[in-house]
């Protein structure tokens, strides 16, 4: 009457190559040894340890971002404020240390800024339920608006000098304490995401919100917390990046919002939600963060970087869905 | 009648699962042909490639006669085929009239213009024909799932088609609206369409097909007259065994009463409703589609806010106002769609079943592999999954599997009110004997089960007691010894306690 | 049905008098005629991009390459009419619409085709064309005296009275709300964004309408990119820089749902004109352009949270409007019958 019981079902699945080798991040660690070889081959000075090691200077803060954006489209949601975030928290501390206000307290004044404003966006996506987009191109608007107005036409600068530690500081006499910085980071969403419960559900949330919401998980709760972060590590980064150029102007961190997705979508997160991982995210940070180095020290100015850089995105997204290889994997 | 479709040795693969193989089918003009078989028969498929959803990898397709490629849906209706499908196919911010005819508004004369005015009028005349009540302007957001099949009959007529296909349509039907879908059905007859009816409801199938053609796993199994054949026949056909207990017969030990409910209100959805489950029982909760069974299932386990009431589990009161309070009070809560609801496809069967007991893990997962794995065997076993390992995405299994695997995860969370919305939906009629007797199997040892569903049959055979829900209220309440057929259905119809 | 589509549109509407009416309050040459004729000259080009963007949002897609796009269009026939200056207008229009048609279908190919993330790619391709811009000019500016009279004259010059660009905007108008409520490609593209299984169902070639909209979109956004150029006189790479953000702030605040299927012409309109009143009346109240981005962004988000509470309703309505104690007394009957 009952129906057979079937074969017994293995734990779990045996390491094998074809599995391994069929990943992005396969892909991605290929690319970025191409690079790096195409670098060290054509330019003299591209493995010199010292300009790698200063290399990372330019990345190091984008990566802060990237890390925070990353969970935010594993949960189906975006977040295009987050370089506004960052001008408003440069610009908060900037004001804060007209007022003299020690660089210690600087650094909470520019994280606090991040903090808020990600709260501000989580509060509107949730609460009213509007597409993340649309509020951060409304968010976006406003807290670049609200930089622009507290800055006018000046700048801030005369940062006190133990504020740019940090974002100009070496440790080990040649590794930029940023660079540590990151990597300290890199460590730790690595953890949270991929050996957390807390991780378990945000990938839950991004498989299927509805599900996870059956389940038990606080689907906004987490989204608020995950915008709150994002505008947080948005803020963190604005501390490093002030300490390093010593000053707050209008435009600082010009588009960054955009190089921080494409080190996401580069790094085989899904803007579908449900599937990516750190380790992605970080080798895509290296890549970008070795292409931008290399066309650095062949002089290629810089907004043609973002050729290279748009032409990278379209050819990663385009060449697996037309060849269907490479399947963004979340483990 | 001469045979207007007829489709030989079709076949159709998924990556490495065979849906059909040589499957053969004819349907004759002006008469019903029901296409039987259990869920997984590749009925489903069948009809996408006769509407052109799918390509078949092999077999011919013709239509009066002529053979006929249909690469696209366009081509298949062009070819006089259209379908009504389960999920209805509707644009709900478009209105009815449009709804009909996208794809192919009527076009005014003059300067190159969609002739709205017309349209309407075409479409009310599509409306007269059937004798159906609908405003061509309304939208189709409004209306109810019954209305929404009759638009789409409208715009299987509107298309002049030879064959409507019609996916299980009754499926959310109250008895009115199936007499009026029958009568409609007699009127595409009388038209000379022939039409292909695909239901799991033999009282359906005796009532108005003409013939049968039965499939199993993807095969052409017989077909024939209605009139020359017994549902029996027709289920051994089917199954391809004999199926006679579907309805274990248990004996039940029925406890104290574990879940209390007192005059549970919402302000749209569902008013006054008071009712108790005891251990060892398995409630019954019957209703037509729309009745407010599910919102109520659904505010008792946290989803939605209730305007007024009190739960009680084993006496004390809750306040439940997420799924996590009511995880955490023992009530437990499979949803109907268990794919889109209940699973999340791109995970593992592992993280699958241990997802709504994560606090009982800590915070971190290291080194816990081995505990969650522990716990998804065990459940996973109980239920007879068929997979190849704990780390297989669960978009991999089948859907019964799919299914097992969410009726695992509620499982392990050892709750003490178990709700299951619609337990056999989507499960073929071999398993859900299965399902049944795994339903006992868990009263049997103490837990309370409220089970939703819209099967009478199912209803009456499994509960013991019935409660039935009339839109939004609760209509009456019978134990399993004085439920009837008639009485549990007159109920459900929002007929009074005579 | 009519009448509830009005309702949105005409509170809209009554939105933008009413603060042009505010705005006139303050510095009545705003609401003179040639303060009029300044708004819409200024907003004909926002209006034009806003039309096209909403035939790609009803799709449940967004372009953000239009912005771009437009610069690299308007450097393009900048620096034709720089090094040729002997060639005719006729011939450069058409010239920038073909180079944004054919931007336009590298997305409509990636997009409709490979059925690619279109947030995903028009980014790229935004980063694409941008640095293009650098590439085709070496970062030289065009300016107004390296453009010929005739080039820089066209948008300003009148015709019946209205600039140029105005009855251009006029024209877009027209022709989208007659694409959109007229015409079978039109009303299928309500259908996809609405829900895109059944469209496919009912055999609308999906690809091909998607790949149609950016071709579109592309096509606007070179015509623009001329306009843009001749217009201020001069080209350089940055301009119009995040410009398409403005784009989609319009048609968000017409009502143009981001989830798709949802927006009308005289919606999307409108939502300019709101843009359009509030950048131009920033200067009439001497206040500061630094506020603008500011208020922009306050704006914003002030439309969308007004407009996502018309949204979703609290439950499905299932029970009648009896009285509740009639289910009561049902109740108590019912519960009479429960076996002890």
């Amino acid at each position: 009457m009952s129906a057979p019981a079937g074969p017994a079902i293995a734990d779990g699945r045996a390491l094998r190559w074809g599995r391994v080798l069929g990943r992005w991040e396969t892909l991605l660690v290929v690319v970025l040894a191409a690079v790096v070889a195409a670098g060290g081959a054509a330019l003299p000075q591209f493995l010199d340890i010292n300009n790698l090691a200063d290399s990372t200077f330019n990345f190091s803060e984008k990566a802060l971002i990237a890390l925070a954006m990353a969970l935010l489209i594993i949960v189906r949601e975006i977040d295009i404020s987050v370089a506004a975030i960052l001008a408003l928290a440069s610009v908060a501390m900037g004001y804060a240390n007209t007022l003299g206000v020690p660089a210690a307290g600087l650094a909470c004044i520019g994280i606090g800024t991040g903090a808020c404003c990600g709260a501000l966006n989580g509060f509107l996506v949730t609460r009213f339920g509007i597409p993340s987009i649309v509020v951060t191109i409304g968010t976006m608007s406003l807290y670049r608006g609200i930089a622009l107005v507290v800055l006018g036409d000046q700048a801030y600068s005369h940062y006190p000098e133990s504020f740019g530690d940090w974002g100009q500081g070496y440790a080990f006499g040649f590794v930029p304490r940023e660079f540590l910085v990151m990597l300290a980071f890199v460590a730790l969403f690595a953890l949270v995401l991929h050996a957390t419960t807390i991780g378990r559900r945000v990938y839950a949330i991004g498989s299927n919100p509805l599900a996870a919401r059956f389940s038990g998980v606080d689907v906004d709760a987490y989204r608020l917390g995950l915008f709150i972060l994002a505008g947080t590590m948005a803020g963190l980064a604005g501390v490093l990046l002030t300490g390093r150029i010593g000053s707050t102007r209008p435009n600082i961190a010009l588009g960054w919002e955009l190089e921080a997705i494409t080190m996401v979508i580069l790094g085989g997160v899904s803007i579908a939600g449900g599937a990516g991982t750190i380790g992605g995210v970080f080798l895509a940070v290296l890549t970008l963060g070795m292409i931008t180095y290399a066309l650095g020290l062949a002089n290629v100015p810089g907004i043609l970087m973002t050729i290279v850089i748009g032409a990278l995105l379209l050819v990663t997204i385009a060449v697996p869905a037309s060849l269907r290889i490479g399947r963004p994997a979340r483990r | 009648m001469a045979p207007i479709l007829t489709a030989q040795g079709v076949s159709k693969r998924f990556g490495g699962v065979r849906a059909l193989h040589e499957m053969h089918l004819t349907a004759h003009a002006g008469e019903v042909l029901a296409l039987i078989g259990e869920n997984g028969a590749g009925k489903s498929t069948m009809v996408k490639i006769l509407t052109g959803i799918f390509a078949p990898d092999a077999g011919e397709i013709a239509i009066d006669g002529r053979p006929l490629r249909f690469d696209t849906p366009l081509a298949a209706a062009r070819a006089g085929i259209t379908a009504v499908h389960q999920e209805t196919v509707m644009f709900d911010q478009l209105s009815v009239a449009e709804n009909i005819f996208m794809g192919h508004h009527p076009m005014a004369r003059g300067w190159p213009r969609i002739d709205w005015p017309g349209m309407e009028n075409r479409a009310a005349a599509l409306f007269e024909q059937l004798e159906i009540d609908l405003s061509p302007a309304a939208r189709v957001k409004d209306l109810s799932i019954a209305q929404r099949h009759f638009v789409e009959i409208a715009r299987a007529l509107s298309q002049q088609s030879k064959v409507v296909i019609m996916d299980e349509p009754s499926a959310a039907l109250s008895r009115r609206e199936i007499d009026e879908l029958y009568r409609i059905v007699g009127r595409l007859k009388a038209r000379g369409t022939a039409v292909i009816f695909i239901s799991h409801k033999f009282d359906e199938i005796f009532a108005i097909a003409d013939r049968y053609t039965v499939m199993r796993d993807g095969n052409f199994v017989g077909e024939g007259r209605v009139e020359d054949t017994t549902p029996q026949a027709l289920i051994s056909m089917m199954v391809g065994r004999e199926v006679d207990q579907i309805y274990p017969k248990r004996a039940a030990a029925i406890g104290q009463a574990v879940l209390e409910v007192r005059d549970l209100s919402h302000p749209t959805e569902f008013d006054g409703i008071s009712f108790q489950v005891r251990r060892g029982e398995i409630l019954g909760f019957y209703g037509l589609i729309g009745a407010g069974r599910s919102e109520v299932m659904q505010a008792l386990f946290g989803l939605s806010a209730v305007s007024r009431g009190e739960i009680r589990i084993d006496g004390s009161a809750l306040t439940i106002r997420s799924p996590q309070d009511a995880i955490r009070s023992g009530i437990a809560y499979v949803p109907e769609d268990r794919q889109h609801e209940g699973a999340h496809l791109g995970m593992t069967i592992r993280e699958n079943v241990t997802l709504p007991q994560l606090r009982r893990f800590g915070l971190f997962l290291l080194g816990k592999r081995r505990r969650e794995l522990q716990i998804a065997r065990s459940y996973c076993e109980r239920l007879r999954l068929k997979a190849a390992d704990f780390d297989q995405a669960v978009e991999e299994l089948s859907g019964g599997n799919q299914q097992k695997v969410v009726l695992a995860k509620w499982l392990a969370t050892k709750p003490k009110v178990i709700i299951v919305d619609e337990p056999t939906k989507g499960i073929d009629v071999g398993s859900k004997a299965a399902v049944h007797e795994f339903l006992g199997e868990l009263v049997a040892q103490g837990l309370a089960v409220i089970m939703v569903s819209s099967e009478l049959p199912e209803v009456l055979g499994l509960a013991d007691r019935i409660v039935v829900m009339h839109r939004g209220r609760i209509r009456r309440e019978f134990a399993a010894a004085e439920a009837s057929s008639e009485s549990v259905a007159a109920a459900a119809m929002g007929a009074a306690a005579c | 049905m009519l009448s509830m589509l009005r309702r949105r549109e005409v509170q809209l509407g009554l939105i933008v008098v009413a603060l042009a009416c505010a705005v006139g309050f303050r510095a009545p040459v705003f609401l003179s005629a040639r303060g009029l004729d300044s708004l819409f000259t200024d907003t004909a080009i926002l209006v034009m991009m806003v039309l096209a963007q909403m035939l790609v949002i009803l799709t449940r897609g967004v372009d953000l390459s239009v912005a771009a796009n437009l610069a690299l269009c308007g450097m393009l026939v900048a620096r034709i009419g720089q090094f040729h200056p002997g060639v005719p207008l006729a011939l450069l229009v058409p010239c920038a619409m073909f180079f944004g048609l054919v931007l336009g279908s590298i997305n409509g190919l990636l997009i409709g085709f490979l059925r690619l993330p279109p947030i995903v790619v028009t980014l790229g391709a935004m980063s694409v064309f941008r640095g293009s811009i650098f590439v085709m000019s070496g970062g030289a500016w065009v300016s107004s005296h390296q453009m010929s009279p005739a080039f820089i004259d066209f948008p300003l010059q009148r015709l019946l009275g209205l600039p140029h660009l105005v009855w251009l905007a006029v024209g877009a108008t027209l022709l989208a709300a007659y694409l959109t409520v007229y015409t079978r490609f039109g009303r299928e593209l309500y259908a996809i964004g609405n829900h895109p299984v059944s469209a496919r169902y009912v055999g609308i070639p999906i690809a091909r309408r998607l790949f149609a909209v950016y071709a579109i979109s592309g096509l606007v956004a070179g015509l623009c990119g001329y306009l843009w150029v001749a217009r201020y006189a001069v080209a350089f790479t940055e301009i119009a820089n995040g410009f398409e953000l403005s784009v989609i702030a319009a048609c968000v605040i017409g009502g143009v749902s981001i989830a798709g299927g949802v927006g009308t012409v005289a919606g999307a309109v409108l939502g300019a004109l709101f843009l359009g009143v509030i950048n131009n009346a920033l200067p009439l109240l001497q206040i500061s352009p630094f506020w603008e981005s500011a208020i922009t962004g306050a704006i914003i988000l002030v439309a969308v949270v007004l407009n996502a509470r018309e949204g979703p309703q609290p439950g499905r309505r299932i029970l009648d409007a009896h009285a509740a104690s009639e289910s009561r007394a049902a109740a108590a009957g019912a519960e009479a019958t429960v076996e002890p």
